[in-house]
């Protein structure tokens, strides 16, 4: 092992004992970020899941951000339109067998391009010929660090932010995260400064800034960028000749104002297309549907387009699935009557579990949009560092039975912040969640 | 040794300052495309051949796809709608929700049996050693990612699939030294060839981490001997280097000769080397490329739970999985389409064979794959690449036939040529090998031809 590998691997913490020297570093190291409790809590899910007949005193998942809420609607689709998911057309299903090209489907990624012009309300059209497919959102951020950085090189992301970032940019590109530090006192929205100084940190370090990038809507924190925030950063990013991605797939799971903008919006209103704005998207989150895998890169750059399609071959999406997701997705009244009641569920959803933590005197980020609430629980912290955030953390787990994600986990700087899910267990199940929750602030505050 | 010509090509493309730049990997040309065997699919994709609307258009044979056993696959489709999941909401939603890497139970455990039922059920496979993945394509790809560090090599012999360029190398940077291998033995590999390819690393300080081997071999149509398995096992266990053995082709063994898959070898070891790593996919054997379908069998806990973690970036649809679990668990099914799809296999193989002999184009013995690999070596104006490259166009051009040429799989000697024979019908193979005939008539010497 080189010297160059071995601080490598002093730095995620693995001896050289334990590595494997026959094996690549990639599959030895932690650079899958398993290790963290984002990961753990849900392993102890697993173990031990709430099922309110067989198993009400198990944990119940709030940790986990999935859309379950509107499965339904998409299911009343799927019953009146089998040919969707059962091809008696010879031809066609013969052409989807044999469907190998990583254009994708031009009617699907028709259907893709027209959807996500709708999400944000016609304002903007997305040309199907810049949409790359990939299999799901992870494929997706990964393709793109492989063609807009060089290992080493770094990419700016604020936090709080996504866990499965740390893998998805990481692991296999070698590229690295400097994180854009926000807080509580502006309400976490990303700041100039906070950006400028991201970038000054990097350069001090000797690395080579590639690109920012954002979730909008963001996760964990549930809340939308202002559009001065995307003119901001579209700013700063072409001065610095940076790439900007924007992570937008929870476009769809807006349910409350301010008003969502998409960086479309804003590249439009520019007097040329910039080439360094690139957005994710996928349909795991807006339609539920994470297991069929289905991402996309929408690049305003050629070559990233040209490089991401050739890489897509790594990650594509099956045909099977494009097809049925091009006749769902080109019916506009069914895609009109999804987004309006997905927004309308989540919302009420949102409401109910907002209505909980008022109950329990828990305080949370005002939120309008995504599957999840980011709320403050430092006043619970019997230290307010990481230690008492990881104790508070678990003692919600295995006392409470409740699994929410702690703020560390998601890089947040600030202890006490923790993401708690809404859109995944029925309104039962989250009701007994809330109790649970109320009875232990109230334990709390008698013992404190 | 292929070098990775990456920096050097980003150099030279001049970024022009407005320009926001990329990464090298995004503008060097790894990802293989300049090759001839794309430029072919090219040329056919704008003049394709229809016997009603383009008679003189091009006819592919350069694409190694089977579309031979379809109508078996989709008379099955059509007597069970519940593989697609109609009239079934819950399991829709229970799959659409189905996101976790280990990938379905009963999907794995298809897949097992149906790899168990193409090797004769002579062996089994562990269900909890398969890890599934978009395709072969991405199975390779992540092997790679957990075998090699970047600089490394592994040894792979010639002639080998174009996309082994791109797939071994291009985002892994890991490098590919050939193990020659030549006709005067069929193309055989040899431990000498080994030996030759593993010194060559060593020599230019290259830190070998293991041998690449497809079986059957593409482009060579052909099946590695058990004795060439043994070999190769044993020379991996001694140097502690890996063996990757991408048997993408073994349902689609047509002939008599007996197919040896490396996982017969290992199970008459007397332990289990954790060094073994089988790559499958339903591409080929089941004419499934669309559906993405690929698959890892490692033998070694830490590969398998590492490559798992890495297909977080290359999982199968689970509405594919689904259907796919059904269709393999049919056991019925799956014995009926092995017997007939190597059945078909092998007429569609005899008929192109006869054409070929009516040609005067000797080829390699084959007894599986999609194709044939053949010697047009006299028909070159001149024994080097550019006569072979000038021989491809012509009959690209000249007799509107799509043949890669060898050389785009790295083969050492000019003149051999990948002639794909199962994703056509007979008539338009019939017409093909018309084609064929006419262009050597034309194009043979006259000295030969007064011979």
């Amino acid at each position: 092992m080189n010297a160059r590998g071995e601080e490598k691997c002093r730095r995620v913490g693995l001896s050289k004992r334990k590595r494997n020297k026959n094996l690549s570093e990639k599959a030895t190291c932690s650079g899958h970020g398993e290790d963290s409790p984002y990961f753990a809590g849900w392993e102890e899910y697993r173990r031990n899941p709430y099922d309110p007949l067989h198993n009400p005193s198990g944990i119940i998942q709030m940790g986990l951000a999935e859309n379950r809420l509107s499965s339904g609607v998409v299911e009343e689709w799927l019953s009146n339109h089998p040919e969707a998911l059962m091809i008696s057309n010879r031809d066609l299903l013969k052409d989807l067998a044999l469907y190998q090209d990583y254009h994708g489907m031009p009617a699907f990624r028709t259907a893709l391009a027209n959807f996500m012009g709708a999400l944000g309300r016609n304002k903007v059209k997305f040309e199907a010929e810049r949409i790359v497919n990939t299999a799901g959102t992870t494929a997706a951020n990964e393709v793109l660090m492989f063609c807009l950085a060089d290992p080493g090189d770094v990419f700016l992301v604020p936090s709080p932010y996504y866990p499965g970032f740390d893998r998805d940019l990481r692991w296999r590109t070698g590229v690295e995260i400097v994180p854009i530090h926000c807080y509580s006192s502006n309400n976490f929205q990303i700041t100039k400064s906070a950006v400028k100084s991201a970038y000054k940190d990097s350069q001090n370090r000797n690395k080579n800034v590639r690109g920012i990038l954002i979730t909008n809507p963001c996760n964990p924190l549930g809340t939308t960028s202002s559009a001065k925030t995307l003119k901001m950063l579209l700013d700063f990013t072409q001065k610095k000749k940076i790439h900007l991605v924007c992570d937008e797939i929870y476009s769809g799971s807006v349910f409350s104002s301010p008003q969502f903008h998409s960086i479309a919006e804003i590249v439009t209103r520019e007097s040329s297309t910039p080439d360094n704005v690139h957005i994710v998207y996928g349909l795991s989150k807006d339609l539920g549907l994470p297991g069929f895998r289905v991402g996309a890169i929408y690049s305003y750059n050629n070559t990233v387009v040209t490089a991401a399609r050739r890489m897509s071959s790594f990650c594509m999406i099956s045909s099977q699935t494009q097809y049925l997701l091009s006749c769902m997705l080109s019916d506009s009244d069914f895609v009109e009557c999804y987004i309006a009641e997905n927004k309308k569920r989540l919302e009420e959803r949102h409401k109910l579990l907002v209505s909980g933590f008022a109950k329990a005197g828990i305080k949370h980020l005002n939120g309008n949009a995504g599957l999840f609430c980011w709320v403050n629980m430092s006043h619970l912290l019997t230290s307010n560092d990481l230690e008492g955030e990881l104790k508070l953390w678990k003692s919600i787990l295995y006392e409470t039975k409740l699994n929410i994600s702690p703020g560390s986990s998601f890089n947040c700087m600030e202890p006490g912040w923790f993401r708690v899910c809404f859109a995944e267990s029925n309104i039962t199940t989250m009701e007994v969640a809330l109790q649970r929750l109320q009875r232990f602030a109230e334990k709390y505050k008698a013992m404190y | 040794m292929k070098m990775n010509i990456c920096q050097e090509e980003s150099v030279s493309l001049g970024l022009n300052d407005k320009i926001t730049s990329v990464s090298k990997r995004a503008t060097c040309s790894l990802h293989g495309e300049n090759s001839p065997y794309f430029g072919g699919w090219e040329e056919y994709r704008s003049n394709p051949y229809d016997p009603l609307l383009n008679p003189s258009g091009v006819i592919q044979m350069g694409l190694a796809e089977n579309g031979l056993s379809f109508d078996l696959l989709e008379r099955w489709l059509a007597e069970h709608p519940e593989a697609a999941l109609t009239c079934k909401p819950d399991l829709f939603r229970e799959l659409a929700l189905y996101q976790d890497y280990h990938a379905l139970p009963n999907f794995r455990k298809a897949m097992a049996n149906f790899m168990e039922a193409l090797r004769g059920n002579k062996v089994k496979f562990d269900p909890e050693r398969i890890v599934s993945t978009a395709g072969a394509t991405a199975a390779n790809e992540v092997l790679m990612f957990c075998l090699a560090d970047p600089g490394d090599v592994f040894l792979v012999p010639t002639p080998y699939y174009p996309g082994f360029d791109r797939d071994l190398r291009w985002r892994t940077s890991v490098e590919i030294v050939p193990i020659h291998c030549y006709s005067s033995n069929n193309f055989q590999i040899t431990k000498s060839a080994v030996k030759s390819a593993y010194k060559e690393a060593c020599n230019r300080n290259k830190n070998v981490k293991g041998i690449l081997i497809t079986n059957p071999s593409n482009p060579l149509g052909a099946t590695s001997s058990a004795k060439t398995l043994k070999m190769l096992l044993a020379f991996a266990k001694e140097k502690k280097i890996h063996l990757v053995c991408d048997e993408i082709y073994s349902g689609s063994v047509f002939s008599s000769a007996q197919f040896y898959s490396i996982a017969e070898i290992v199970a008459k070891e007397n332990y289990t080397p954790d060094n073994v790593h089988i790559v499958y996919s339903l591409s080929k054997d089941l004419g499934l490329p669309g559906f993405r379908v690929g698959a890892i069998y490692s033998y070694n806990n830490t590969v398998v739970t590492a490559a798992r973690r890495m297909s977080s970036f290359c999982m199968v649809s689970s509405q594919t999985q689904h259907l796919l679990s059904t269709m393999l668990s049919d056991s019925k099914f799956v014995n009926y389409y092995i017997a007939e799809n190597k059945k078909r296999l092998s007429d569609r193989h005899k008929l192109l064979v006869s054409g070929l002999d009516k040609a005067g184009i000797k080829h390699l013995e084959g007894s599986a794959g999609l194709f044939c690999w053949v010697n047009m070596s006299h028909l070159l104006p001149s024994n080097d690449l550019e006569g072979e490259l000038k021989l491809w166009k012509r009959v690209l051009y000249g007799a509107g036939l799509n043949i890669p040429p060898g050389s785009s799989f790295n083969c050492m000697e000019p003149g051999w040529f990948r002639v794909c024979f199962a994703d056509m019908n007979i008539s338009t193979m019939e017409v093909a090998l018309k084609r064929l005939q006419m262009f050597v008539e034309t194009n043979t010497k006259p000295s030969i031809k007064l011979g």
